[in-house]
């Protein structure tokens, strides 16, 4: 198995709160990983150190051979046309047509003319299923829409690396299905290794070629599915089994939860 | 427990390294935009012309309408101030100079800038405000496009343009304002009114407003662009932002407006 991305020993902070303690996992090149985990487990804050948004305590990211989590704005622009991001709420500009906004990238880092741009915006929305939709502005579209937009913006260089945070987030459970199979029909058609960012256990039983958990900021489990199933962890038990926590009645308890000790 | 004396000193510690922090940031963002507005496009990376133009009529185009009806009646009502002075010494056609250099060298500018501080400095935070919650900022990160030169340049270049011209259009109308209350109600010769106003006007007191409206027409972008980076949080911050711009711009405007005054009238 040939390693895409490695993070060695990864901590962050927000101000004295360490978010990530220790994280130390590899992503496979050229399949689907996903990372899992509860809410406020720490999936984004490493999505955001693994896109070179947000810069690590400590630790180190290995993409391409080089380090990213020391790379000056320079270097780390290069690596930036390798990769393709949807965000959450797919974060496409409002002002801009859905043609426009997967035309951004292309227009910051190439020098295509503008009839081959219009041909490869068409492509890239046909790839969504989203053809016919160029001169919709995204108020216009459904949720789900503007998720397959935001995939199309992502794809506009032909990244080699595809990241997307929480693909279902906000959908209903017939379109989060959809774009699963979206993401899983793009991963059959390209060699783009892809990271999806989830809590959705049907997701991941779908998509995932390999599978990382994270549980309060810790890398709990990395493997494959049918090693995921096998595991024995009890707070992997937990998630596969949709188990809640011990139920919480003092304000007391609540308290010392919500304060964090 | 604190004593009152740790209590008192890490209020003011806190206090001070929000405050330099805010100083600090806040000057990384004025150098940033200069740069990406007047030193990279010599470099090859224009500045983005069709969204400088849309920025322009949204600020300028839209506001002439309100800036026109505002100065006609400051203008006015300044005539009529004056009047109420000058009228006891006899000396009713300085009215036309009071309005003119009153409204050229000082109201103009500053009721342009509160009005644009209130209409496009607000909606600057609202709009980069609400893109920072939505991630559409770490979005434009991501593609590797530069979220200064592609929002705040803009901008900046339609503030620059268009603070000095609606302020022209505010000295034009308010002297109008003037000249309509002083030929009617006060019954002044109109045409001796408009040769005194262009003999109290020099090239100086229209020159010097100006340079006032270039000044805070950078300030009230800054302040916007500011609080709109500043968001972290959902839609409730991006409201509380958006009032703070108004606040902290309607009040940099007047320092700045202090200071330039200061300035011209010791030196000039
Ligand atoms: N900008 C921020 N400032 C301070 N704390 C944050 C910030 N973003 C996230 N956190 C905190 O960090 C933890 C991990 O958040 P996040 O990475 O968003 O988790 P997830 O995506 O798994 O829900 C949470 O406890 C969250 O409250
Ligand atoms: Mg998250």
């Amino acid at each position: 198995m040939e390693t895409a991305i490695e993070i060695k020993n990864l901590v962050t902070h927000y101000g004295d709160v360490k978010v990530l303690k220790d994280v130390s996992f590899s992503i496979p090149k050229g399949k689907t990983t996903v990372i899992l985990g509860g809410s406020g487990s720490g999936k984004s804050t490493l999505l955001k150190h693994l896109i070179g948004l947000l810069k690590p305590t400590t630790g180190q990211i290995l993409m391409n051979g080089g380090d990213i989590a020391v790379m000056n704005e320079q270097e780390f622009n290069e690596v930036r046309k390798r990769i393709g991001v949807l965000f959450q709420g797919a974060a496409l500009l409002n002002s801009l047509t859905v043609a426009d906004n997967v035309a951004l990238p292309m227009r910051e880092h190439t020098q295509l003319e503008e009839s081959t741009m219009q041909v490869m915006i068409r492509m890239k929305l046909d790839l969504v299923g989203l053809s016919g939709f160029e001169n919709y502005y995204p108020s216009q579209l459904s949720g789900g829409m503007k998720k397959r937009a935001g995939i199309a913006r992502a794809m506009a260089l032909d990244p080699a690396f595809l990241f997307f945070d929480e693909p279902s987030a906000g959908l209903d459970p017939i379109t989060a299905a959809g774009l699963d199979e979206l993401i899983l029909k793009l991963r059959q058609a390209f060699k783009m290794t892809f990271i999806v960012v989830t809590h959705e256990m049907p997701s991941v039983f779908k998509i995932a070629d390999y599978v990382v958990m994270l549980d309060r900021g810790d890398a709990v489990f990395a493997g494959t599915l049918d090693e995921l199933r096998a595991s024995d962890n009890e707070r992997i038990r937990m998630f596969l089994e949709r188990r809640s926590e011990k139920e919480v009645y003092s304000p007391e308890d609540y308290f010392r939860i919500i304060a964090g000790d | 427990m604190l004593s009152a004396a740790e209590t008192f000193f890490g209020f003011i510690g806190r206090n001070a390294i929000r405050l330099f922090k805010g100083i600090h940031d806040a000057s990384l963002l004025i150098n940033n935009t200069f740069y990406w507005a007047f030193l990279s496009p010599l470099k090859g990376k224009p500045i983005r012309v069709k969204a400088t133009i849309y920025e322009m009529v949204k600020v300028g185009y839209n506001s002439v309408p309100i800036v026109s009806v505002i100065a006609l009646f400051v203008g006015i009502i300044l005539a009529l101030q004056s009047a109420y002075q000058l009228k006891r010494v006899g000396a009713m056609i300085y009215v036309a100079n009071l309005v003119g250099v009153s409204l050229t060298r000082e109201l103009a500018p500053i009721l342009t800038a509160i009005i644009v501080a209130g209409r496009s400095g607000s909606s600057f935070a609202a709009e980069i405000g609400s893109m920072k919650s939505a991630e559409e900022i770490d979005a434009l990160v991501t593609m590797g496009i530069n979220p200064i030169r592609f929002l705040v340049v803009p901008k900046l270049i339609a503030m620059m343009v268009m603070l000095p011209a609606l302020t022209m259009i505010a000295d034009f109308i308010g002297i109008l304002g003037g000249f309509l209350l002083s030929v009617t109600e006060l019954q002044l010769n109109p045409y001796n009114y408009i040769q005194q106003t262009m003999n109290a006007l020099v090239i100086k007191d229209i020159v010097t407003g100006l340079i006032k409206a270039l000044a805070f027409g950078i300030v009230i972008t800054i302040v916007g662009a500011y609080q709109g980076f500043k968001v972290e949080g959902g839609a409730e911050e991006v409201g509380r932002r958006t009032t703070a711009s108004v606040v902290t711009s309607i009040f940099l405007v007047i320092v700045f407006d202090l200071f330039f005054t200061m300035l011209f009238y010791f030196f000039a």
